[in-house]
């Protein structure tokens, strides 16, 4: 029952906090949507926290989705010994990094008086969330070895049971409760995105590499030149 | 062709008195409220200094501007791929300590402090933090030469100089300074407008003035790094970047900019200038020391029939050419050549002119006299501010484009002493007219728009045809000490 309503209920409460909180904020209050940076603040730690922090969660996220959206593809990478392990020692390895950025960004936002004057309380609600969750994740890759096939077994069909609408709980059933917390962190922090500056995600500003650089508006129609 | 037209503006230097009134009016109307009380729009800084934020002028540590890549101009922060790359960490964008803590004083402490042996004082609170603050800095902390040996010593144009030019500088009794207020340029070829990753910066078509989109910028700071003036700044609580947004709605109800508006030295001139806008970027490429000429050339005769016409065709409205006609900035910049634009070697075409300081020897101690120059043009050489100081601020080290400037307005003086004083033989006057290649009615004009003009003659806001605008009505008082323009609920932090 308890993993019924915390698989097979919360992910989706989560999801539609996710985009229906999410496109009512960006419609009604466009001008709270952004990173929130805090550099002008404080640099130099945000430095050596944002930076590995940034990328390696970008990587770590990425294969967590190539697994479950692709996972005929996935079977391939992890098919040969050599690869699973350099794919396990990797990840391990970009975890290590989140956990070592997220401590950073943490005590920058503790020990930094102009920076934790800026902080909110969802500020901290985001930051302990994902301690919690590359904590859990480094703890899973390193005493739950080759994650990544038993991923594609248990994560994957589990989440494809989500988007068509079946549940299937029983694919997380026999997971470790670690696992377990990882999962439902995940979409907890779903959940925090729409209301938190988690929202500067999906504002990738890819149109920059093609845009002109000199933009001007025009108020008023252009007569025919 | 591609004719726009351009507020744009003159600040005369040798009028400004350094009073800070301009940054007051500013400050009061736009940015006194949470997050932007260390923007100053407006500035007024002494120069030789460090400037505000703190050696602004430095590019290699600050990485504004473009430079050119072969036949290409690249922001200096990098190509597009490499602007991007600096999105979770900016290595030079400047922080809170480039500018300085803004603070406040425990003025209640005065009054409501228990009665005691001493006298109650109104202790320093930082209005980051809320707590007590040591000051060590402000936004003119080196005002008026104050800790010259620190400030005035490290501006990076004097660091240019020789030994012994910088020696010279700082002499005592000879030292030498002039006030340069800034705000923002409306550049042509903007470096915010190129740098924002998400395209929220703009340039308006009608009228030039840059402006940020509040709701569409999301708090990448690339533009506080690419404008080499650093006039965009990271509003800390808020998550956005604000610039001087050249009081348009003042401009849309005609009137001047607050700035312009309080100038107590009258020093500050404003008209619209018709460009072509299709010769930006080859303009924007030539040498450095070619660029305030290129500038000045791109610059169209409002008057001219043929760019009229093209002007018109290009959508310029009636009354906007009008108002081009009667632009002091027009005179200043292209009829008489006496205006030059800060830094042009930024390539970012900014449209504020300085009329530069007229700071040369015009009289030499003799024995206790002060007797006139024999020669004024020879004494140009020996100036108080070296040419080099002044052609690396004004003409891109461009000297001779700063002397010609120089003569003009030597010989507009000489002219004036010579009508009022009459003691200046009259081949003297002619001579100095010949070398500055000005005419008597020139002279008349320059002398006339610098002293006599009133508030319509030196500042011509054109229609801004509101009634055409889309965003147009709203109240800039509405929500005073809460909120910028523009915006309905207030930008508290409620995510």
């Amino acid at each position: 029952m308890t993993d019924m309503i915390l698989f097979g209920v919360f992910p989706y409460v989560a999801v539609a906090l996710m985009v229906g909180v999410g496109i009512y904020r960006y419609c009604i209050d466009r001008y709270s949507w952004s990173s929130q940076s805090s550099q002008f603040l404080e640099s130099r730690v945000l430095f050596w926290g944002s930076i590995p922090w940034h990328y390696a969660i970008l990587l770590i996220l990425m294969a967590h989705f190539l697994a479950f959206l692709v996972p005929s593809g996935w079977a391939v990478v992890v098919g040969s010994p050599l690869r699973l392990y350099l794919l396990e020692v990797t990840g391990l390895a970009l975890g290590i990094s989140t956990l070592i950025a997220v401590v950073l960004l943490i005590s920058r936002r503790i020990g930094n008086a102009r920076v934790s004057a800026v902080t909110t309380v969802v500020d901290w609600l985001v930051l302990l969330a994902l301690l919690l969750q590359v904590a859990t994740g480094v703890y899973i890759a390193f005493t739950l070895r080759w994650g990544s096939v038993w991923y594609m077994h248990t994560a994957t069909p589990w989440l494809w049971s989500l988007l068509k609408l079946d549940p299937q709980v029983h694919y997380l059933a026999a997971l470790p409760a670690v696992v377990k917390l990882h999962v439902f962190n995940a979409f907890l922090i779903a959940a925090l995105f729409p209301f938190s500056r988690l929202v500067h995600v999906v504002s990738v500003p890819l149109t920059y590499l093609s845009r002109p650089y000199q933009v001007v508006v025009w108020y008023r129609q252009r007569r025919v030149r | 062709m591609n004719i726009r037209a351009q507020v744009s503006s003159v600040f005369h230097l040798d009028k400004c008195i350094g009073c800070h009134t301009c940054s007051i009016a500013c400050k009061n109307l736009w940015t006194d409220r949470k997050g932007a009380e260390y923007m100053w729009w407006n500035n007024v800084e002494t120069k030789p200094g460090t400037g505000y934020p703190t050696q602004w002028e430095d590019q290699e540590k600050y990485q504004g501007g473009w430079v050119k890549q072969g036949e290409q101009l690249q922001l200096r922060i990098g190509g597009r791929w490499g602007t991007l790359g600096k999105i979770f960490h900016n290595p030079s964008m400047p922080t809170m300590d480039d500018y300085y803590e803004p603070f406040t004083f425990r003025y209640g402490d005065l009054t409501s402090a228990p009665a005691g042996d001493d006298q109650p004082t109104a202790r320093p609170v930082s209005m980051v933090t809320g707590k007590p603050m040591k000051i060590e800095a402000g936004p003119n902390w080196d005002d008026d030469l104050s800790g010259s040996n620190i400030y005035a010593a490290n501006d990076p144009g004097v660091v240019k100089l020789s030994a012994e030019e910088q020696q010279q500088l700082f002499a005592i009794e000879k030292m030498v300074m002039f006030h340069m207020p800034r705000i923002c340029n409306h550049c042509l070829n903007a470096g915010c407008v190129a740098s924002c990753p998400s395209g929220a910066i703009y340039k308006r078509g009608e009228d030039g003035i840059v402006l940020i989109n509040q709701d569409k910028c999301r708090g990448w700071r690339m533009c506080v790094s690419a404008c080499p003036y650093k006039k965009t700044y990271y509003g800390w609580s808020t998550g956005k970047s604000e610039k001087c947004i050249l009081c348009y709605p003042r401009q849309e109800a005609g009137e001047a900019p607050a700035c312009f508006h309080s100038c107590v030295g009258r020093i500050r001139y404003l008209g619209v200038l018709l460009y072509d806008a299709d010769q930006i970027e080859s303009v924007a490429q030539r040498d450095d020391k070619d660029l305030p000429a290129a500038q000045r050339e791109m610059i169209l005769d409002p008057f001219d029939p043929q760019v009229i016409a093209d002007a018109k065709k290009s959508g310029v409205a009636d009354q906007v050419i009008e108002a081009a006609q009667r632009s002091p900035v027009y005179k200043f910049v292209k009829e008489w050549g006496i205006a030059l634009p800060l830094h042009p070697e930024f390539r970012t075409l900014p449209m504020l002119f300085y009329v530069p300081p007229l700071l040369p020897v015009m009289s030499m101690n003799n024995q206790g006299k002060q007797k006139l120059a024999d020669d004024f043009f020879a004494t140009l050489e020996e100036a108080r501010l070296p040419m080099q100081y002044l052609a690396s601020l004004f003409a891109g080290g461009n000297e001779e484009e700063v002397k010609a400037v120089y003569r003009k307005l030597i010989a507009v003086r000489i002219q004036r002493r010579s009508v009022t004083v009459g003691d200046l033989p009259a081949e003297e006057v002619s001579k100095a007219c010949t070398v500055a290649q000005l005419d008597t009615e020139a002279i008349d004009a320059i002398y006339r728009m610098t002293t006599l003009t009133r508030i319509k003659e030196r500042i011509v806001v054109p229609p801004m045809l509101r009634e055409q605008a889309i965003e147009a009505g709203m109240d800039p008082e509405e929500h005073k000490q809460e909120m910028g323009f523009g915006k309905r609920i207030s930008p508290k932090r409620r995510w």
